[in-house]
């Protein structure tokens, strides 16, 4: 695979993602390296080609925000927004990763290693999200659609108003939600989580070992009997 | 006369100003369904607004220009800040953000044709980009907002600018609403979301909580479309100076201000008459802060909530604006609330004129529904050819007062070619009280 350097200590940022926007048929196949990113925020943001990026270091906000179809991994820890409103491809993030990683994204596979933030998962439509670690409070608020998969635990009010995404949680969570509830894992969810499991690098973990989040469809409809949810 | 009459004298039946008729109906309704009102719209109360202001043409001091031969411009180019591809419209009238969804195909596309005609601009609002609008509208203006309903960055890069939307003058600090009659299949999809449900957007946007966040998102929107659209922030007209400060701070080329006035599709009655400011109120405020940062005319500013008419034009943009945007009165010029609908809008427990219920996707005209049936009943060609001969008539009636004000270009006209009609809009507006040079708050009587 042909391989790009960029170092961010000599070359503007702004040059880094107009060179990433190139047409994908200059970035399919290519590896593009990153170093010095020093916690520079929007890094990598709307690529959408074949292309694999490494970012070497920290990154700030909103890191591979609105990825389409690229392959990127941070080779350290971001701050807010990482992968945000991502379409398709891979964002993976080898630290931690800050507040609102994921926030609504549509497609694609956010994998992050460490811990992530609170609001991870905000407004999820429909990507997937593994976190090796634990994920703060509020994540999952409002998710329309897409997997999250917790390997530690959830801070409080996890998936508030949540729709129809799945959250599979293997350790504890602290508060549930308005609207979330344990449901049953059916063969369709377990397969999901396996598969999950398997191309996040955590193919030795137990899918028993998980419990399944989704909404109680309770504020689906406005309902006077149900005020004091809203 | 007999001292002693028969009937004793009665007072005529006396009316609570304070429980009037329509307070009254709003406790009985408040009373047997348990839950607040919901309807669309602006403000419907009376409040000060550009009617309380004049202007005072050219006369023996003043040299007005000729009304068929002299030329007064009405061109705005915004997003001249940092975008590589400002847009330039030819009216600074502008068509404000409104869903599909929240308003049938057939609509926006009315919409798109009208505004297109005369060369100005349409807004998408939450849910997405549709086809039909980005086919029909010319510049089409994309809305970033906080549910992030139909988000996606091959439309972001489609636009010809982008509109990141912290708030709307009808509510500011409320999300939207879409009630399950209005979910379609179509709808649903685009928003990835179950078909029929209630739906609640977000208030506040999922990955920035502040200003010095703002910044780095606006950064980041600018970095995807590589600095090329024009980048607006619109608000709910509240603190404005203040508001309008943060925005510029954040990098926004262009801010949208809206008043209460401005239109919803579906929020709360109390809402839409108890949050936020009227726009008269909040023009002055929002240019002295761009004044005081030097960035008048450099960040452009559009006001919206209750434009109507040219003379609305030509007063908000004599205060200090660039532009102005809107939505209820395009609607009206489509056909909303169209009398000749008198005998439907009965059926519906109203009248023309005061149908506000769009939230129930049963508009007779076609105009903010869903269902199949009704929305047959807009042509979109008819009815933006309506919306063009509209938005012409406006642009033509403020260069009339233009011309009379002795300016070549529309944003030539100025607060000193206004005075008020009320001591409440000469303090808002800050132009003197007609007749004197009295601006309460400004100078002594």
């Amino acid at each position: 695979m042909e391989s790009l350097k960029y170092d961010l200590a000599k070359t503007p940022l702004r040059e880094v993602n107009q060179f990433l926007h190139s047409d994908a048929s200059l970035l399919n196949g290519k590896h593009i390296e990153i170093n010095n990113p020093n916690g520079a925020h929007n890094i990598a943001v709307g690529l959408r080609s074949e292309a694999t990026v490494t970012i070497h270091g920290h990154a700030g906000y909103y890191a591979a925000g609105m990825n389409q179809i690229a392959d990127v991994t941070i080779e350290g820890s971001v701050g807010s927004g990482v992968a945000e409103n991502m379409m398709s491809g891979r964002v993976h993030v080898k630290g931690f990763a800050s507040n609102a990683a994921g926030a609504t994204a549509n497609g694609g596979l956010l994998v992050i290693d460490g811990d992530a933030g609170l609001r991870c998962g905000i407004s999820l439509k429909g990507a997937d999200i593994v976190v090796g670690g634990s994920v703060g409070s509020f994540s999952a608020f409002m998710a329309q659609a897409g997997n999250m998969v917790i390997l530690g635990d959830a801070g409080e009010g996890l998936g508030d108003s949540i729709y129809e995404a799945r959250l599979f949680v293997r350790g504890k969570v602290k508060s549930l939600g308005a609207d979330c509830e344990v449901k049953t894992m059916s063969l369709e969810d377990r397969k999901i989580l396996v598969d999950l499991l398997e191309r996040s690098g955590h193919g030795d973990v137990s899918p028993e070992s998980f419990t399944l989040y989704g909404s109680a469809r309770t504020l689906y409809h406005f309902n006077v009997a149900k005020s004091g949810a809203y | 006369m007999s001292d002693t009459p028969n009937k004793i004298p009665q007072t005529e039946p006396h009316q609570s100003a304070t429980f009037d008729k329509l307070t009254n109906s709003q406790i009985r309704r408040a009373a047997a369904t348990g839950i607040y009102d919901i309807r669309g719209g602006g403000a419907k109360r009376k409040l000060p607004h550009f009617d309380d202001l004049l202007f005072l043409g050219a006369s023996m001091s003043r040299y007005p220009l000729e009304g068929y031969r002299e030329k007064c411009g009405t061109d705005v180019v915004l997003g001249t800040r940092f975008a590589k591809k400002p847009i330039h419209l030819k009216t600074p009238v502008t068509i404000a953000g409104m869903s599909f969804g929240a308003l049938s195909a057939p609509a926006k596309e009315a919409l798109g044709r009208g505004a297109s005609a005369v060369g100005t601009s349409t807004t998408t609002g939450d849910g997405g980009m549709t086809p039909e609008e980005r086919g029909q509208s010319k510049t089409l203006v994309y809305q970033y907002l906080p549910s992030r309903y139909g988000m996606n960055p091959d439309d972001l890069r489609k636009a010809d600018a982008i509109e990141l939307v912290v708030g709307q003058g009808a509510k500011p600090g409320g999300g939207g609403m879409l009630l399950g009659q209005k979910i379609s299949a179509r709808v649903a999809k685009m928003r990835c979301l179950p078909e029929g449900i209630d739906q609640r957007s977000a208030c506040r946007h999922p990955d920035w909580t502040g200003p010095d966040d703002l910044e780095i998102k606006i950064a980041e929107i600018r970095e995807i479309t590589d600095w090329e659209k024009p980048i607006y922030v619109k608000i709910g007209a509240t603190r404005p100076y203040f508001d309008v400060a943060l925005a510029v701070k954040a990098g926004a080329d262009v801010i949208v201000l809206d008043g209460m006035q401005g239109g919803t599709a579906a929020t709360q009655e109390v809402f839409i008459e108890h949050v936020g400011i009227p726009i008269l109120a909040a023009i002055r405020p929002a240019v002295q802060s761009l004044q005081d940062l030097g960035m008048h005319r450099k960040v452009q500013l559009i006001v919206s909530g209750g434009i109507r008419n040219g003379a609305d034009v030509a007063k908000a943009l004599a205060l200090g604006a660039d532009a102005v945007a809107i939505g209820t009165a395009a609607l009206i010029a489509l056909g909303d609330n169209d009398p000749e609908l008198e005998a439907e809008y009965n059926k519906l427990g109203t009248t023309a004129g005061a149908y506000d219920d769009w939230h129930e996707g049963r508009d007779p005209a076609g105009i903010t529904t869903q269902d199949p049936e009704l929305m047959k009943r807009l042509d979109p060609v008819k009815a933006g050819h309506r919306l063009a001969n509209y938005l012409t008539v406006m642009t033509m009636e403020a260069q009339v007062i233009a011309r009379a004000c002795g300016k070549s270009h529309l944003h030539n006209l100025e607060p000193e070619d206004l005075v008020a009609l009320t001591i409440e809009a000469s303090a808002m507006a800050k132009v003197p009280l007609a007749g004197t040079n009295w601006i309460p708050g400004e100078s002594k009587f």
